[in-house]
């Protein structure tokens, strides 16, 4: 049976940083997924995806999420940065789907399952959009607060339709 | 996973025109699980379209229950029909897609058959929809044909459907 998915790259962080960049990612892929197990060095934060290096209000993201009482939603345009989720001192686990990422013909878009029991944050499902028809080779993760721990660990895999 | 336990089985791209359904036929039974992974936009101007899920061209015995949201506002609904996303409009931004991942585990058993189904579209608009569904075919039959299809309209250029077989090692 053929290798249809299969990981791209990996980064454990030796020391606490406030961004996670990928770059040079093949176009030889259909999806991309990305997995974050980690945790923040202090407090909580919402984290999120910007690529190819922009930071300007070319993003935009709805959030679906439950904080353990109660379920909302909420979204915002002109982001600087897709929304994937919450995160905190507690170990959590992020997982981030980017469709047809290599094309040069459709915007961008996203779809992450966010995975936190720390207190003041929540599960949430999300859905993102890069307003740019432009293919995705780089991929930078960030948090908007604070930093991702030591030990937290990003991979990237590729889904092969072939 | 193991990685060489998931292989693409068909895909389907929307071309030249549009389609009023992706489907997959002559699904083989050697696999364990399916995955479908779509992208997708509808051709309709009033903004949005139900995508339903049916298998071997039956359409009748589903059921699904949601939580649902649109960026202002979570709900939940329950309903007997076969519906597992919402679908963009013609009326969105320009070349936005959304995004929807259906799981169907033990697709050729003997028991009914249930699928998850994670959905998302954001168009830079007002209103988005984000969805969960647990849907559900009360038809114990082995899955050899899966159809999406649309309440309204139709899936547009550059719309596709992968479904990939699951291999547990």
């Amino acid at each position: 049976m053929p290798v249809t998915y299969e990981p791209i790259a990996s980064t454990t962080l030796g020391d606490a940083a406030s961004t996670v960049t990928f770059s040079s990612i093949p176009g030889t892929y259909t999806d991309l997924i990305l997995v974050l197990s980690g945790s923040l060095t202090s407090g909580t934060s919402v984290w999120g995806l910007q690529y190819n290096s922009d930071t300007a209000g070319n993003y935009s993201w709805t959030s679906l999420r439950g904080d353990g009482s109660g379920a909302t939603s909420a979204r915002d345009n002109g982001s600087t940065r897709i929304l994937c989720g919450w995160i905190g001192t507690s170990q959590v686990t992020e997982i981030v789907q980017i469709m047809n990422y290599s094309n040069a013909t459709t915007n961008k878009t996203n779809i992450s399952r966010n995975n936190s029991t720390v207190a003041s944050t929540f599960v949430s499902a999300n859905v993102g959009l890069w307003r740019s028809t432009v293919a995705i080779n780089a991929i930078t993760a960030r948090t908007d607060s604070s930093t991702f721990a030591s030990g937290s660990i990003f991979t990237i895999y590729g889904i092969k339709a072939a | 996973m193991s990685f060489s336990t998931m292989k693409k089985i068909q895909s389907v791209t929307v071309s030249a025109s549009t389609s009023a359904a992706m489907e997959f036929t002559s699904i083989p039974a050697t696999f364990d699980d399916l995955l479908i992974k779509v992208s997708h936009r509808v051709s309709v101007n009033i903004g949005i379209a139900a995508v339903f899920l049916q298998y071997n061209s039956n359409a009748s015995s589903y059921s699904y229950r949601r939580l649902l949201g649109d960026g202002n506002t979570a709900a939940s609904a329950t309903d007997t029909t076969s519906a597992v996303a919402i679908a963009q409009g013609g009326n969105a931004t320009a070349s936005t897609f959304g995004n929807l991942e259906i799981y169907i585990p033990n697709y050729a058993g003997s028991t009914n058959k249930t699928a998850s189904a994670d959905n998302g579209n954001e168009t830079n608009g007002t209103t988005e929809y984000l969805s969960l569904y647990a849907h559900l075919w009360s038809n114990t039959a082995a899955i050899t044909s899966v159809k999406l299809l649309l309440s309204s309209g139709s899936f547009v250029t550059h719309s596709t459907a992968t479904l990939y077989g699951i291999k547990k090692p």
